[in-house]
This record gives C-alpha cells, sequence and structure tokens, in this order.
C-alpha cells in the first residue's frame, strides 16, 4: 500500500468516526457536523475531477451544487403539495430519482456552459465560469416561482428505499456512501485512458494534439462529469438543511468549493474530504469563538497559497506520482 | 412620454457602464501588464465607498471624501501589492484567484468589524443634486450627468496616460515582454505597484461615486466585479478601449433589458407574467450577450493579438 | 519512381509584410530521409508547423498519403500517421517516460473514452509502449517522470512516442539539438535504421549529421528553396554555399 492510499484511509476512516463517537457519546450534533463534511467533500470531490485532473479552473461549480439542491427542492414541493411538474410529471421525495434528475440536470447545463467556455482558457475561463454561474445565480433570485430570493422548504426530509433518513445518523450513512461513490469513480477515472489524455491536456495540451487526441472534447467531458458528482451532493445539500435558496447557486459558493480542494491538496484523491473536514471544523470551532472566523479563515488561505502549496495530502504523503 | 423615459433610460444605462469602466479599467490593466487575476478588486471599490462616506461625514464635504477615496484605495492597493501581491504574479492563476479570494474575506470581515453590519448613508454634494431638463418635459439627476462625465474623463485620461506618457510606455512595454522592460532599466517592482495603485484608485473612485447613489456596505464590490470580468470578457483581457466598449454595452444591455423586455413580452401575454417573465430574462440578458460574444470571438471584441 | 508519402505544393505564409514560406514545393519518397536545412530564421519551423497543421498556410496545398490534409487539424494529421517531434521538447512533464509512450499507444488505438480500466494494468498499452521505449534504448529509464529525464533522453522519448503512432512519415525537428557528441552519434545511427520504418522530414543543423543521413537535402533561405539535390550536389551548388555555408563563390 502506498503512503498516499494509506492516508486516504485514514482520512477517510476519521470522517466515519465523528458520526459513531457522537452517537455513543449522545453529541447528535456532531453527526451533522460530519454529514456536511460528506456533502461539502462529495461537493468537491466532483470540482477536482475538473480542476485536480483536467486543471480547468471552474469559478462556477456553484451552479451545479445549486442545480442540484433545486432539484431535489423542486421535486419534493411537488410531491408535497401534490401538484404535477410540466408534461403531467409527477413530483417525487425518492432520493435516487432526485439524484437522477440532479445529475442530468448539472450535466445539461454543464455540457451548455462548458461547451463555450472550453473554447477559452486560463483567465477567460475562469471569469467565464463564474459569469455563467451567476447568470443562473440571478435567474434563481428573479423566477418567482420556487421562491425566489428567499429560497424553498423541503418539508420532510426525501426517502431512500428501505432506511429511515429522517434519522440522522442513517442520513449521514447515505451521504458518506454516495462520497465513497464519488471517490471511486475519481480514482477510476484517474488511472482510465480517459483519465490519462485529461491529465495530459493539463500538463502539456499540444503534446496531447500532437498524439491526435483533440483536448476540447476530453475536457468537456471531464467538465460534465465533475458537474454531475457536484450536482448529487447539491441534492443532498438541501436535504441535509431540509431548505435551498440562490445562496447555494452564489459564486462565494465556487470560492468555497476551490477552496476546500486547496486545502486538502489539489487532484489529489482525499484531499477534497481532507479540506472539507478542515474547512467545516474551522467553521464551526472558530465560528463559536468569533463572529469574524472569515477573517481568520482568509489569513489562513492566504498562509496556505503562500507558503504550503500542496495542502494537507501534500503535508502528510509528499508529491503526487503517477506510475 | 415614452421617449423620455427612453431617453432616461439610456443615460441610467450609460451611467452604469461608465462606473463598470472605472472598475474594469483597472482589472484588465492589472492583467495585461503583469498577468494578475484580481478578485479583490472589489473589495478595493468598497474601500473607497467606506473613506468617501466616513470622510465626508466627519467634515462635510463630499469632495474631501471624494480625495480620501482615491488615497484610501490607491493606499490599500499599494499595500496588498507589496505584502501579497507581489508573491503571486509567478503563480499559476489557480493561487492568483484563491489568494485574492482570501484577500476579500479579509477585507470584508475586516471592514465589517472596524464599521459594523448597519450600511452608511453618502449624500450627494450641493453643487451636484440638481436635475437637468431633458426633452418632453421630465428631469434627470444632475450627480449622475456628473458620472458620465467622470468616466469619459477617465476614458480620455488613460487613453493619453497610456499613448503619450513615459508611465504608459513603460505600461506598453510591460504588456509586450516583461523582460525586455527589465532590461530597459524600469524598475519592474516599482512600476507594478504603480500599476496596481492606479487600478485600485480607479476602483475607489467608482466606489465613492456609486456610494451617494446606493448604501454603503461590506459586499457591496462582489456584484460589480463579477459584471466587470463579463466587461473584460466581452472587451478583451489587456484592452483599454476593450473595456470602454464592454462597458457601455454591458451597461445599456442590461439597463435598457430591465426596462424593455417587460415591455415587450407584454405584446404576447398578460402584464404580471410579462413582468415577472421579463424581469427574469432580462437578469441574464448580460450573460446570454457575453456567450455570444465569446461563440463568435472567444478571445473578446478587442482581443490582443497573439 | 513510387508515389511521394508527402508533398507540398507552392506553399505560402506571410506575417504581415514578411513571407516566412515563399511558393515552398518539395516532397518526401518512400524510405527517404529529405533533410532541409537553412540559416535561423529561414521558415523552417514555420514550414513544419504548417505541415503538422499547427499553422494554416495562405495558399498552397499539402498532401499526404495521397490525400489533401489542409482542412485537418493537428490531431486528425497526427491520427492519419504523421508523426512530429518538437525542436523544444515537449512531453507530459509529470508522467512517467512510459505513461508518455503509452498515452500515443492509446491514441493510436483510437478511444480515450475509456472511464473504468486502469491504464497501468492494461497490457495492450504498457507492451507496446515499453517495446517503443526498448528501441530508443530508454528501457531502463521507464518509470523517471518526463521532467527528470535528461535533455537527450527526452528527444529520445519524443521519437519512441512518434514510433508507438505508428507514423507514416516523420516531421523530425532539430532532433540533435543540445545533444553532446555521443548522442547524436547514436541518434543518427538510429534514424539511418528509422528510415526503413517510415521517410523522414529532417530539420538539423547539425551538418555532420546531415550529411550522413540525408539521401536528399532541400535548402530553405527567407522562406525559399533555393535548391533541392543528393549530398554531393548540394556540396557543389554554387548558390547554396553562397546563401548558406557562407563561402564566396
Amino acid at each position: 500500500m502506498s503512503r498516499e492510499t494509506l492516508i486516504s484511509l485514514v482520512i477517510v476512516l476519521a470522517l466515519l468516526a465523528i458520526p459513531l463517537w457522537a452517537t455513543a457519546v449522545g453529541e447528535t450534533f456532531y453527526i451533522t457536523l460530519a454529514t456536511r463534511m460528506a456533502i461539502l467533500a462529495l461537493a468537491a470531490v466532483g470540482l477536482n475531477i475538473a480542476l485536480g485532473l483536467g486543471g480547468l479552473v471552474s469559478f462556477g461549480h456553484a451552479a451545479f451544487f445549486g442545480i442540484g439542491g433545486y432539484a431535489a427542492g423542486i421535486l419534493a414541493s411537488h410531491a408535497f403539495n401534490m401538484e404535477p411538474l410540466p408534461f403531467g410529471l409527477p413530483g417525487t421525495n425518492a432520493m435516487p430519482v432526485i439524484w437522477a434528475t440532479a445529475i442530468v440536470a448539472s450535466g445539461l447545463v454543464a455540457l451548455a456552459i462548458g461547451a463555450i467556455s472550453l473554447r477559452t482558457a486560463g483567465v477567460y475561463f475562469i471569469m467565464i465560469t463564474l459569469a455563467f454561474a451567476q447568470m443562473i445565480f440571478y435567474f434563481a433570485i428573479s423566477w418567482p416561482a420556487y421562491g425566489g430570493e428567499d429560497g424553498l422548504s423541503i418539508f420532510v426530509r426525501n426517502q431512500f428505499p428501505g432506511v429511515n433518513t429522517l434519522d440522522g445518523l442513517t442520513f449521514f450513512f447515505v451521504c458518506f456512501g454516495l462520497l465513497m461513490a464519488g471517490l471511486l469513480l475519481f480514482s477510476l477515472l484517474r488511472d482510465s485512458r480517459f483519465g490519462a489524455a485529461l491529465q495530459a491536456a493539463r500538463q502539456n495540451e499540444r503534446r496531447l494534439a500532437t498524439v491526435g487526441i483533440a483536448p476540447y472534447r476530453i475536457r468537456l467531458a471531464a467538465f460534465v462529469i465533475s458537474a454531475m458528482v457536484t450536482g448529487v451532493a447539491g441534492a443532498l445539500f438541501a436535504d441535509l438543511n431540509r431548505f435551498v435558496s440562490p445562496s447555494m447557486l452564489s459564486w462565494h459558493m465556487s470560492g468555497e468549493l476551490i477552496v476546500l480542494i486547496i486545502l486538502g491538496g489539489v487532484g489529489r484523491l482525499a484531499g477534497p474530504v481532507a479540506g472539507a473536514m478542515l474547512y467545516v471544523a474551522f467553521e464551526y470551532f472558530l465560528g463559536g469563538i468569533t463572529e469574524r472566523w472569515q477573517l481568520f479563515l482568509g489569513l489562513l488561505l492566504l498562509a496556505v497559497v503562500l507558503f504550503a502549496r500542496g495542502g494537507v495530502v501534500g503535508l502528510l504523503a509528499g508529491k503526487a506520482r503517477h506510475g | 412620454m415614452q421617449t423620455a423615459l427612453l431617453i432616461e433610460q439610456i443615460l441610467n444605462g450609460l451611467q452604469f457602464g461608465v462606473m463598470l469602466f472605472l472598475m474594469a479599467a483597472g482589472l484588465t490593466l492589472i492583467f495585461g501588464v503583469m498577468g494578475l487575476i484580481n478578485l479583490a478588486h472589489g473589495s478595493l471599490y468598497m474601500v473607497g465607498a467606506f473613506a468617501c462616506a466616513t470622510v465626508a461625514a466627519a467634515t462635510g464635504s463630499f469632495w474631501l471624501g471624494l480625495i480620501a477615496s482615491l488615497a484610501a484605495a490607491a493606499a490599500a492597493g499599494a499595500l496588498i501589492e507589496v505584502t501579497v501581491i507581489r508573491r503571486l504574479y509567478d503563480r499559476d492563476h489557480l493561487d492568483q484567484v484563491l489568494a485574492t479570494f482570501a484577500l476579500i474575506l479579509v477585507f470584508s470581515e475586516g471592514t465589517r468589524w472596524v464599521f459594523g453590519s448597519i450600511p452608511l448613508y453618502l449624500n450627494i454634494p450641493p453643487l451636484l443634486s440638481g436635475a437637468i431638463p431633458l426633452p418632453g418635459g421630465s428631469a434627470y439627476p444632475l450627480y449622475r450627468v456628473a458620472i458620465i462625465g467622470v468616466g469619459i474623463a477617465v476614458a480620455v485620461g488613460l487613453h493619453l496616460l497610456i499613448t503619450r506618457t513615459r508611465l504608459g510606455m513603460r505600461i506598453r512595454a510591460g504588456e509586450s515582454d516583461r523582460e525586455m522592460i527589465g532590461a530597459l532599466g524600469v524598475d519592474i517592482r516599482t512600476l507594478y505597484t504603480v500599476v496596481f495603485a492606479l487600478g485600485a484608485a480607479l476602483a475607489g473612485l467608482a466606489g465613492a461615486l456609486v456610494g451617494a447613489i446606493q448604501s454603503v456596505q461590506v459586499g457591496m464590490g462582489e456584484p460589480v466585479l463579477i459584471l466587470a470580468f463579463v466587461v473584460i470578457v466581452i472587451g478583451g483581457i489587456g484592452s483599454i478601449h476593450g473595456a470602454l466598449v464592454g462597458a457601455l454595452l454591458v451597461g445599456l444591455i442590461d439597463t435598457l433589458g430591465r426596462f424593455l423586455l417587460p415591455v415587450a413580452l407584454a405584446a404576447f401575454m398578460g402584464p404580471s407574467a410579462a413582468a415577472s417573465i421579463g424581469a427574469s430574462l432580462a437578469s441574464i440578458l448580460i450573460y446570454v450577450f457575453m456567450a455570444l460574444v465569446l461563440a463568435i470571438r472567444p478571445r473578446g471584441l478587442f482581443a490582443a493579438a497573439g | 519512381m513510387a508515389e511521394p508519402v508527402l508533398q507540398l505544393s507552392n506553399l505560402t505564409k506571410t506575417f504581415g509584410a514578411l513571407k516566412a514560406t515563399d511558393d515552398v514545393s518539395l516532397d518526401l519518397r518512400p524510405g527517404e530521409i529529405h533533410a532541409l536545412i537553412g540559416p535561423n530564421g529561414a521558415g523552417k519551423s514555420t514550414l513544419i508547423h504548417q505541415i503538422a497543421g499547427s499553422l494554416k498556410p495562405d495558399t498552397g496545398t499539402i498532401r499526404f498519403l495521397g490525400r489533401d490534409v489542409g482542412a485537418l487539424g493537428v490531431p486528425e494529421r497526427a491520427r492519419i500517421g504523421l508523426g512530429r517531434t518538437f525542436q523544444i521538447s515537449s512531453l507530459t512533464p509529470e508522467f512517467s517516460a512510459l505513461r508518455n509512450v503509452m498515452l500515443a499507444v492509446q491514441a493510436r488505438q483510437g478511444t480515450s473514452f475509456r472511464f473504468f480500466r486502469p491504464v497501468m494494468r492494461d497490457r495492450s498499452l504498457t507492451e507496446p509502449a515499453m517495446a517503443m521505449l526498448e528501441r530508443v534504448g530508454l528501457a531502463d529509464r521507464a518509470t523517471i517522470p518526463a521532467a527528470e529525464l535528461s535533455h537527450g533522453e527526452r528527444r529520445q522519448l519524443e521519437i519512441a512516442i512518434a514510433l508507438a503512432l505508428g507514423s507514416k512519415a516523420f516531421l523530425l525537428d532539430e532532433p540533435m539539438a543540445g545533444m553532446d557528441p555521443e548522442g547524436s552519434k547514436t541518434l543518427t545511427g538510429f534514424l539511418d535504421q528509422l528510415r526503413q520504418e517510415a521517410p523522414i522530414l529532417l530539420v538539423e543543423h547539425d551538418m555532420d549529421a546531415v550529411f550522413a543521413l540525408a539521401d536528399r537535402i532541400s535548402v530553405l533561405v527567407y522562406g525559399r528553396v533555393i535548391a533541392t539535390g543528393s549530398v554531393s550536389e548540394i556540396r557543389n551548388d554554387a548558390e547554396v554555399r553562397r546563401a548558406y555555408l557562407g563561402e564566396e563563390a
């Protein structure tokens, strides 16, 4: 077992240990905290496919996170109010259906955004993804049907067949299970032919074209897959909070997702998990001490960017190795 | 009456565009010369607005406030350039995005710490508080006309600065070849600090000018920052001329879209549906415009060669 | 005489007032090494760019294996068999030498849209890639990241990649550049054999190598081909001596 595999395992087990410990000592609030960690980690695992493997600095992944959230909110509200959706389709509170909807919706939007944004590169790509996410943000604010600026409440948490998602620990396991699936997907992609082409596109686009592989299609596929994973996380996030609002689509959210990855380690398997655990813990404990915790988060981030590149996984496992 | 309203909306669009130009000019200059993407530019806008509101409240003079906004934003810009930004020039865009995102957090929370969460208000100076008559019998606030005037003056000033002065020559040299400018014996570190402070001062000016129309509060710079990104993406990153054209286009399209779309849709549907759908569509219009421009010219309207 | 593999007809490319390529016609025949020489700035690299597809000529045609490739981009031309190396090595720096070659094997096999099978356990990728590394003498360096290879090793790796692509013609842009004499000698011997596999258009400044290897030589000056011929013809061509070899006639 390589050092990185070992560290990934330790990080994931640490996340799993939090709610088990919390249940044992009766501090159920920490289950919610761990669930939040798992969901944000999943969202960042999605972004890590585009950003870590493909070098695509998407500053618009909140769009997909929010679309996943709205997929959950809209389907659940139609089910709750027993109103059919357009084309007479029924609403639903079944998580698998909601997840599938979140995946399809965020994938389609990513296909459109990616098709335009990936014609550009570098700073243009950053700004354009940011701008498109902002477009969806404003659209959500000004579209009154689903709460507009006020957002949309989910009155009862959605259901997963065979388990009771109202129980905090059970819902954690649902989220943790999806996070594991996300990590498995990431590691399969990374080691596959597709991943080889994607990582080559990041390192040397000209070389990839010269062996006869067009980088555009590879990147577009990666961007879409990445958005789908983040979309599922968005649906879970809405279910955790029983609420979805435009703030899930805000550019601050996009920034936060990037921050998670940087804190954990760009392109590293467990980077987003470590980053999300660190971030949520920081938010909670520092937020408990001072209202101004974001000031210190900012200073910490500056220190990480300027002096500690590689994030947590980089510090623990050293440089990444590619076969 | 419709015509007067339309003229008023066009003027509003110009005023909005000019304000976006003040932001976009600094961003595009900083990117063109130093190759840096600066998310914290919106924070400098906020610093300018807070400085102006504070000094104006203390002294009773908007004009002193305006000077303070320029000075404070330039100083804040120079400070972050020397302490943080300077270390980012050789880094990739991801590091730049992250570090400047961190700066936003620091600026926003820092400002909230000092000034609290309650918005400040800044009054329009008496000299500019009148209105000028428009054809058709309505009137338009003089202050907004003055903003348009300031924007035009800054555009002309920047044009002269870049084409006619020694500093401008160095800026152009820095854009085309960083090593050459070093070889010319120009102190490149100082040049970068000056350019950054200049961009910051323009952002601060914009913040102060807008502060008198809207409220002065934490986070006010962020929506403007993103629109300024749209502007320079449309105009072509690095081009001042592109920033001007892009800013005016975005200002006009956004303002007129919000005005005309509900009116146009009312021809097809009921007034309340037209109003709500019109507002939703208007809010995304400039992004659609950006997508169109990019589909035709991926590097913007005034893309620098190469 | 056999049909040429690659045929350039009347290529012209201008940048502003500068004619970088001026009515260039030349061909590459099966089994030959055709060297392209000329002073710095003569337009050799510009020409290679046009053949590979990264620059578009203003006028003229490029036929490859009997087909007009003018409308094809870089990836398409690579797929039909134009193998190119770069003047300055261009590799995927974080990948090992083996994975650099595997990428080419993967490209040649067709699809990169396979998402689940790990490449390192895919013998249809690793075995051919390893074989190519052995051919260029890099097998013992297979696991070293490209960024950590020596200059000469990177040039060898570039050729291994071109080989793995199954190229039907090689465009080699100064493969000897920056190599020590020992390395140049090894590479010269290698290129001598490589021509059996596919013809080579060789841009090179190392005249010893050019004279040792080339079947034909074309001389490019200010974007124009001033002479094409065998080694001895070129050595004795008065115009070439004047324009390029710098001798007074």
